[in-house]
């Protein structure tokens, strides 16, 4: 996020686009509710008639996969009418006059013809969005899984930059986070092409400063593979082990099949966990981890936050925190480290991450005397914190953007790679429900949780569900190019006709065993899990 | 401009019990007075909610005002004179609570909420004479279907709280009064199950009952509050990252709460924070390593045995094909410190940058 969850409801406008709020991220949705409450207008760009679409002034129920339609759309009519912010355009941005010519090529009622949206809601949401003073955009996977997911987050940037909705307070791009620790994943380099900190792996400075920090020799000097890539590795033979921690593929991954049999390839996979996971069934080495609640360390949040995790308890049986298993393999293979707790860790993550540089353990105790929007009192430090003395960073790009001046880009619309058919004639769109998270390996433990919603469901419109004879609650099947199976069904406005959804928390009828892996953004290698053609059937 | 900001800025001047405290236009007399560590009782305040000032237990005197008035609901005024705790002041709330005892249970023994309890702790206070009115607890039958939400409204004080936090802060509104005078009890429309009438389980409404009206479904009868050690930390689920307190009792998680006016969730939870931790005490749980025997089955072994596993086949492997034959997933499950050791064991010790997480997912 730009700028801090407290921050959401300093805007007079909030525009909600692929984020289901209330459901992924509850208790931040608690401040749009509290905006509104204040008075603050809501316009709500999803395909489903979500909780807050219903309390939204708007609600645009775009197709699945138009977003960059939609939000040309919006643009477009933003420039028609003269409302861009010329002042931070001059100041801030570059590239605009390419940026307005690919907007020639999309009038709003074309835009309207793709995205199934009646052009003056489109016309309508960029007048609220651009005249207003301050207004935040808060987004989510619905932008980012598609095979143009990098067009869509480009657009929202173009959107924003384009009437200078960015860089104060309530006026920010707000991406939300999914998981406990997704942004500290990230910012610690967990990813293939950056050292923690973002530092490019294939950048001569970076190798250099961490070959001094780590006292190494790096072998490897370029990019690595995305967890798509690894997957199609494994199947030509180049990759023969794999060591999983605290992640479930079978689950979260597209294309199920096609994760287990190469999973089932992996010369010796190692799998890591506080369960045996349908993923760690596949494994030669189980290792049993700590939980959260086991062990000392810390958390980044949406909003760049990073706070401490405590331990209450003591590990259970012979399971231990990660860092110390990994530091015993690494050992074992010669690395003589010495880590004796996660503190020790974080010294060194404070050392070579330019961002994370003032972090120490002591300061996250503190209550942050100065924050903004701090009604509360809220410890930890809001990264960028480079030095022992910053007070931590609650709005990004205040000043200037992070490359110096924002680039606007010129996006053209793409559809959606996996279109409906004669035989597959729905659209599946998949996403996460209020009461069960991510592969279930945790909520699925909970009677509380699985007393309110035991099974998995698919949500269909009545008018669907009429034309294929399906009851309420009745099993059906569900099957797309990959594979198939049988939740109930859930017979609900939520849908229009022709979508379908599913969230992906389920083993018993696992989303993902329906969604794609082939067709992924080309930068991002995000797979299109919004939008897959299925059929569903009912089963008698 | 200048003049707005002069506006805000101004301060004044407020006396409360002989000190005098520079105060924000705008506060109420409440958290002026807590500003100085004065404590006034409240039973319907939440600072979560807006003043309401039903329950008349946080009177006071201002000097000028004709009676004692709520602190909760009356904004400070410029060279305002208060009076927190007269015999006045303490005669009026022993009063109330005396009344509000008399159709109480008085379960206390077998009650969730004993030990946090607001009107327990101020009878305490207040040394309330158990029965002067007598004592004619209240008998009302409820529904008590949610699988998570325990309801007793012969407890309730009808502070109204758990009304306004579901309608205000949920934005749903689950809880309305039904009935009038001594018949009014806290119940949903139609007395619907919870379920049907929007509820979505996040317990809000539990977390700011003062009484033991509401509680916590599973963990009744598991510890008492003042039994339980109490840590703060992160909630594990989605990534806004609020702050939890976990509530444990013999290596058990017992529950999980949050405190009002602390973190970025300023003491609110949703259905998963709040109840969603069973897996934490999970027989399920991994408790040993597991290695595959020769009948390709997963068994139990110790560490040395699995990380010798470990050990031979890394070795052999990089030294076969080199570190790019490896692949490492990371976890945004686990903390900074984790990850940063596991890049870095892949990087530095395999030797490869093929090394992601399912942030794209």
């Amino acid at each position: 996020m730009t700028n801090s969850i407290k921050d959401l409801h300093e805007a007079q406008v909030i525009f909600v686009v692929g984020s289901n709020t209330t459901e992924a991220h509850p208790v931040l949705a608690l401040e749009v509710i509290k905006a509104l409450r204040g008075g603050a207008t809501l316009i709500v760009a999803d395909p489903r008639r979500i909780d807050l679409a219903r309390k939204a002034h708007l609600h645009l129920p775009l197709r699945p996969g138009t977003n960059v339609a939609l939000l040309k759309g919006m643009m477009r009519h933003v420039v028609d009418m003269g409302w861009q912010d010329d002042d931070f355009i001059a100041e801030r941005t570059e590239n605009y006059e390419a940026f307005c010519e690919s907007l020639e090529s999309m009038t709003v009622e074309q835009a309207s013809d793709i995205c199934g949206v009646p052009a003056d809601d489109i016309r309508r949401a960029a007048e609220l969005y651009a005249t207003a003073d301050r207004a935040n955009i808060l987004y989510a996977m619905g932008i980012t899984q598609h095979h143009t997911g990098t067009n869509n987050v480009l657009s929202v940037a173009n959107l924003a930059m384009l009437t200078g909705q960015i860089g104060g307070p309530g006026k920010g791009v707000n991406p939300l986070r999914g998981q406990s620790n997704v942004q500290g994943a990230c910012d610690m380099g967990g990813l293939p092409d950056v050292f923690s900190g973002y530092q490019k792996v294939d950048n001569p400075d970076a190798i250099a400063k961490m070959e001094a920090a780590w006292g190494v020799t790096l072998a490897d000097r370029e990019k690595g593979m995305t967890v798509m890539e690894m997957m199609h590795a494994v199947d030509t033979g180049k990759i023969r082990s794999m060591y999983i921690m605290g992640e479930n593929p079978v689950l979260s991954d597209p294309d199920q099949h096609h994760v287990e049999d190469t999973l089932g390839k992996v010369e010796f996979l190692v799998v890591q966990d506080i369960f045996l996971t349908e993923t760690a069934e596949f494994a030669d080495v189980v290792l049993p981890a700590a939980s959260s609640f086991e062990k000392d360390g810390t958390f980044t949040n949406t909003e760049r936050r990073i706070q401490r995790v405590r331990k209450a308890l003591e590990p259970r049986g012979e399971s231990m925190p990660d860092w110390r298993i990994v530091q015993s393999i690494a050992n074992r293979m010669g690395a003589g480290w010495d880590y004796r707790s996660a503190e020790d860790i974080m010294r060194e993550v404070a050392a070579v991450t330019p961002q994370y540089g003032g972090v120490t353990f002591s300061r996250l105790e503190n209550v942050i005397p100065d924050v903004e929007y701090a009604q509360t009192d809220v410890c930890g430090l809001q990264w960028p914190c480079p030095t022992d003395d910053h007070p931590g960073t609650p709005i990004l790009h205040s000043q200037q953007f992070s490359r110096g001046r924002g680039l606007f880009s010129a996006i053209e619309y793409i559809e959606p790679a996996e279109l409906v058919s004669p035989e597959y004639p729905l659209i599946l769109t998949t996403g996460r429900e209020l009461v069960h998270y991510h592969t279930g390996t945790m909520t699925r433990q909970a009677a509380g949780l699985n007393a309110l919603v035991p099974e998995a469901r698919v949500e269909i419109s009545q008018q669907d569900a009429a034309r294929l004879g399906i009851e309420h609650g009745a099993p059906v099947r569900v099957t797309s190019l990959r594979g198939s199976i049988e939740p109930v069904a859930w017979v609900t406005d939520r849908v229009s006709p022709g979508l379908v959804f599913m969230a992906f928390h389920y083993a018993e009828a696992p989303a993902n065993r329906l969604t794609g892996a082939e067709s992924l953004d080309p930068i991002a290698k995000i797979p299109e899990l919004k939008v897959t053609a299925v059929k569903v059937e009912a089963l008698s | 401009m200048a003049v707005v900001n002069e506006a805000v800025e101004k301060t004044l001047t407020v006396t409360v019990n002989g000190r005098e405290v520079k105060a924000a236009p705008g506060q109420t007399v409440l958290e002026v007075a807590r500003s100085i560590g004065v404590e006034i009782p409240t039973l319907c305040h939440d600072d979560r909610l807006e003043p309401y000032g039903a329950c008349r237990l946080c009177l006071v005197e201002v000097e000028g005002a004709r009676g004692p008035v709520p602190a909760c609901a009356t904004k400070v005024g410029d060279g305002m004179t208060v009076q927190t705790n007269t015999d006045k002041i303490r005669r009026l709330r022993k009063f109330v609570i005396e009344l509000l005892l008399s159709n109480h249970p008085l379960d206390c023994p077998v009650c969730e909420a004993a030990g946090d309890c607001r009107l327990q702790d101020y009878a305490y206070e207040y040394e309330v004479n158990m029965s002067p009115w007598g004592w004619h607890p209240l008998q009302f039958e409820s529904r008590d279907d949610h699988p998570n939400i325990a309801r007793n409204p012969n407890r309730c004080i009808l502070c109204g709280r758990c009304v306004r936090i579901c309608r205000d802060v949920m934005g749903i509104g689950c809880w309305g009064f039904t009935n009038r005078g001594y018949d009014t009890i806290i119940d949903t429309p139609y007395n619907l199950p919870l379920e049907e009438v929007g509820c979505v389980s996040c317990g809000q409404c539990i977390s700011t009952c003062p009484v033991g009206a509401l509680s916590m479904k599973r963990s009744r009868y598991a510890a008492r509050h003042w039994q339980t050690d109490k840590t703060t930390t992160i909630c594990p689920y989605c990534g806004v990252g609020c702050e939890v307190v976990v509530h444990t009792h013999r290596d058990a998680l017992v529950r999980t709460t949050a405190t009002v006016g602390r973190g970025v969730n300023n003491g609110n939870l949703c259905v998963k924070g709040r109840f969603g931790f069973d897996f934490q005490n999970s027989p399920d749980r991994l408790t040993a390593p597991l290695v595959r025997d020769e009948n390709g089955d997963l068994v139990p072994t110790t560490w040395d045995v699995a990380l010798d596993r470990v050990e031979q086949n890394f070795k052999r492997i990089k030294a076969e094909s080199g570190g790019s034959a490896f692949a490492v997933l990371a976890s945004a499950k686990c903390t900074n410190e984790e990850n940063y050791v596991l890049q870095k064991f892949t990087r530095a010790v395999l030797g490869t940058n093929n090394m992601d997480h399912c942030a794209r997912l």
